[in-house]
């Protein structure tokens, strides 16, 4: 009996190592947000580019902090995320070679139809934050060092509310995705600040809205980078590259002009502009 | 499978102590084996009778003292055991035996020549392929008795092997116990059904508290037994 | 109500149309439950089993720590492990984060300690009644540990299909490991988690239903087996 019990211990570790070692197509590991997941993007844009490259893309969608950690350890080739600030101090800890503008798409500040801060049709965010934070009004956070997360609390500092002290029981921090962020949204009925693109495929609304929306400042601009070969010699530098000039390149700029969700545009292409 | 043989022994137990926490359960306890004997413990409940069993077969560690065998210490006897409620694995009849065999090295065309054999000494021979675990009582003793004589054990030991069986198993238990000893092969034997005793013993060592009270030939001992102790002992089991 | 009602039909046809999606994630799953039990058990019942049997030092500490191991949060499993396939980890240049085989070690490594555990009680609980029969029977730690493993076997099976469980229905380690990549590493729980994410209940307990349904009739199936094997072979 132990004989046959080591003969199947070994096929077993044998199809463990052959799967390891099977002959796959060529792929890119590209770490992504959960926001640019959830507004549907990836399966109108990946489709065409292993088209007409034959590239297949590995998409792992965290927070954007995490998304940037994901290339820190070097576990990804590409980082697509959309908070300018954190990608650039990314640069300049030289875990990445360029950042490359691709697109953008907005935010908007959804709200519950009893609207208590009385913000609906509004189309200045800081006012309409402003009147949410002295009302405390129920208002839902993602608190996740996500892209979203680190708009809302720059948009909170141009509203003149210095966030961290004037939060009260009003100001719920999930630290979460932006779905599960709307989920709790939606149970409390509470303002949230969301991503166009999310919202558009969220399904269980309640009796959440579009209270304000339009704002320049609500503009959420999507960068591209190339994780740091010298850094990081797994990296597969070219095939990555690929991706990201298939981005900005024409075809690709409009492929991405090209997704809708309800016929509506939801990601407006940038690239080459100083973003 | 062929018969036993007097190799290995007698088995001597010499000032045998043990002690289990705080009890002392045996003390000083000399006793010796001889070949062909039939040897029966006889005890109250709780004087040590089963420990002495295992201390002999070796499965018991004697805290003090040791237990030599063929006069000198050398090679212990082939043995066996078969205890009160017979232990028997989740196979067949002959399964059982042949895991056995297996264990002592028999394997292959042998094996299956010594399986056959034992179970049709028993009895069971029909039921070679039956599962052990759904066999009656007294098949299932039978068959722990089969599987010890396949091993051809020089010295059989015997944990009150009929106290669970009704009168018909027991007896044919006993008719099997004889043939074992018929062929060569020693008894070392507890028991509280002094019948029984009576019935098979060829000699009696009789326990009280741990110590050896008489190591006395059978017949004298139910006649007239030469401790104080073993005549209350046989009062006290006769009312 | 009416969301379990709706989920209930989403899962119905589900299974009817055979979507081609839910059948690759549904297989995968199962792919790597399976392998992860079956790995699990080739470490976890002779492990539990020595550890019965055997006597030495540090064996009393050694079955606490297996029971409580029994309780890890897969989701801190599936850190340590992503800490230990990650590029900047020590099994970085094995290259397999975010790839099944990540997502079967994960698994492997929540559930041997309940296989372990469990089996470890088991054939303590049949030493008892055994030792010394084998004893008796001049029968080697390695030859005893190898019979009670085979005699408890319908208790063990038992055990194997609770870790089956435990493996099938997380999902805080398989989606740190694993990414949750879509067509690549995308099981059914992390599909779950993320429907749920996205607000699309009736999808995600759908799913959650055949996921359910498929755990059920592995169960029924090992169930019958028993049933079966029993009645020939005690």
């Amino acid at each position: 009996m132990i004989k046959r019990v080591s003969k199947f211990a070994s096929a077993l570790g044998v199809l463990l190592i052959a799967g390891m070692a099977f002959a796959q197509p060529p792929f890119i590991v590209v770490a992504s947000t959960t926001s640019t997941e959830q507004s549907g993007l990836f399966p109108h844009l990946l489709p065409a580019f292993e088209k007409d490259t034959g590239i297949n893309v590995r998409v792992v969608a965290v927070g954007t902090g995490q998304a940037l950690d994901i290339g820190r350890r070097g576990d990804a080739d590409v980082v697509f995320v959309h908070d300018k600030v954190a990608e650039q101090k990314w640069l300049a800890d030289g875990e990445g070679v360029k950042r490359y503008p691709v697109m953008y798409d907005d935010f908007i500040l959804i709200g519950p139809e009893s609207d208590p801060a009385h913000v609906k049709g509004g189309h200045d965010i800081t006012a309409a934050l402003k009147a949410i934070g002295e009302a405390k009004a129920p208002f839902v956070s993602r608190a996740d060092k996500s892209g979203t997360h680190a708009a809302e609390l720059r948009l909170w500092k141009d509203a003149g509310v210095a966030i961290a002290t004037a939060k009260g029981p009003w100001y719920r921090e999930t630290g979460s995705g932006m779905g599960p962020a709307l989920n709790t949204a939606s149970g409390l009925d509470a303002y949230i600040l969301a991503d166009r693109g999310t919202w558009l495929n969220f399904k269980n609304r309640g009796h959440l809205q579009i209270v304000v929306e339009g704002d320049k400042r609500l503009f959420n601009q999507y960068g591209v980078m190339l994780v740091n070969p010298d850094k990081h010699p797994s990296v597969k530098k070219d095939l990555g590259q690929k991706f990201i000039d298939w981005l900005i390149s024409p075809r690709g700029q409009a492929v991405i002009a090209d997704y809708k969700i309800d016929g509506q545009q939801l990601f407006f292409p940038n690239a080459g502009t100083d973003s | 499978m062929g018969d036993a043989e007097c190799g290995g022994l007698p088995i001597a137990a010499s000032r045998v102590d043990v002690v289990r926490g705080e009890t002392q359960v045996l003390s000083a306890v000399d006793v010796s084996i001889e070949c062909g004997v039939r040897t029966f413990i006889l005890g109250e409940n709780g004087s040590g009778k089963s420990t002495l069993l295992r201390v002999l077969h070796g499965l018991v560690a004697p805290t003090r003292g040791s237990i030599t065998w063929g006069g000198s210490g050398l090679r212990p006897p082939r043995q066996a055991m078969v205890f009160q409620r017979p232990v028997l694995l989740r196979r067949s009849a002959a399964a059982n035996i042949r895991h056995a065999l297996k264990l002592a090295g028999v394997r292959g065309a042998n094996s299956d020549r010594c399986i056959e054999n034992a179970l049709e000494r028993v009895g069971l021979a029909s039921l070679a392929n039956r599962a052990a675990r759904v066999l009656s009582g007294g098949e299932q003793q039978r068959l722990a008795l089969a599987r010890a004589w396949a091993l051809v054990p020089e010295v059989l030991f015997l944990d009150e092997p009929t106290a669970s069986l009704d009168p018909p198993s027991a007896r044919a238990v006993e008719a099997i116990i004889r043939d074992i000893h018929a062929l060569g092969t020693t008894i070392v034997m507890t028991t509280h059904h002094l019948p029984q005793a009576k019935r098979l013993a060829d000699s009696v060592v009789l326990l009280h508290a741990g110590r050896i009270a008489e190591h006395t030939p059978a017949a004298q001992f139910f006649n007239e037994p030469r401790s104080a102790y073993g005549r209350a002992f046989l009062e006290g089991e006769r009312l | 109500m009416n969301t379990i009602a709706e989920s209930l039909s989403v899962a119905l046809a589900m299974v009817m149309h055979l979507d081609p999606r839910v059948t690759a994630i549904v297989a995968l799953s199962l792919g790597v439950s399976l392998t992860s039990t079956l790995c699990s058990a080739a470490i976890g019942l002779p492990l539990g089993a020595a550890v019965a049997i055997g006597r030495f030092p540090g064996r009393d500490a050694l079955i606490v720590a297996l029971n409580s191991a029994m309780g890890l949060p897969p989701v801190v499993v599936g850190l340590v492990v992503y800490l230990l396939l990650s590029r900047a980890g020590p099994l970085g240049p094995l290259g397999i984060l975010f790839t099944p085989q990540a997502m079967v070690i994960a698994q492997t490594v929540l559930i041997v300690p309940l296989v372990a555990a469990l089996t470890r009680q088991i054939v303590d609980d049949a030493w008892v009644e055994y030792r010394e029969q084998l004893q008796s029977l001049e029968s080697s730690w390695l030859q005893s540990t190898l019979t009670l493993l085979w005699d408890t076997r319908w208790s063990l099976l038992t055990v194997l299909l609770a870790a089956f469980g435990r493996a099938a229905s997380e999902v805080g380690a398989v989606i740190i490991v694993g990414g949750n990549i879509d067509g690549v590493t995308r099981v059914m729980t992390t599909a779950i988690a993320l429907e749920t994410s996205k607000g699309d209940l009736p999808l995600a307990l759908g799913l959650g239903i055949v996921l359910i349904t498929l755990v059920l009739a592995l169960n029924v199936g090992a169930h019958v087996t028993r049933h079966w094997a029993r009645a020939r072979l005690g």
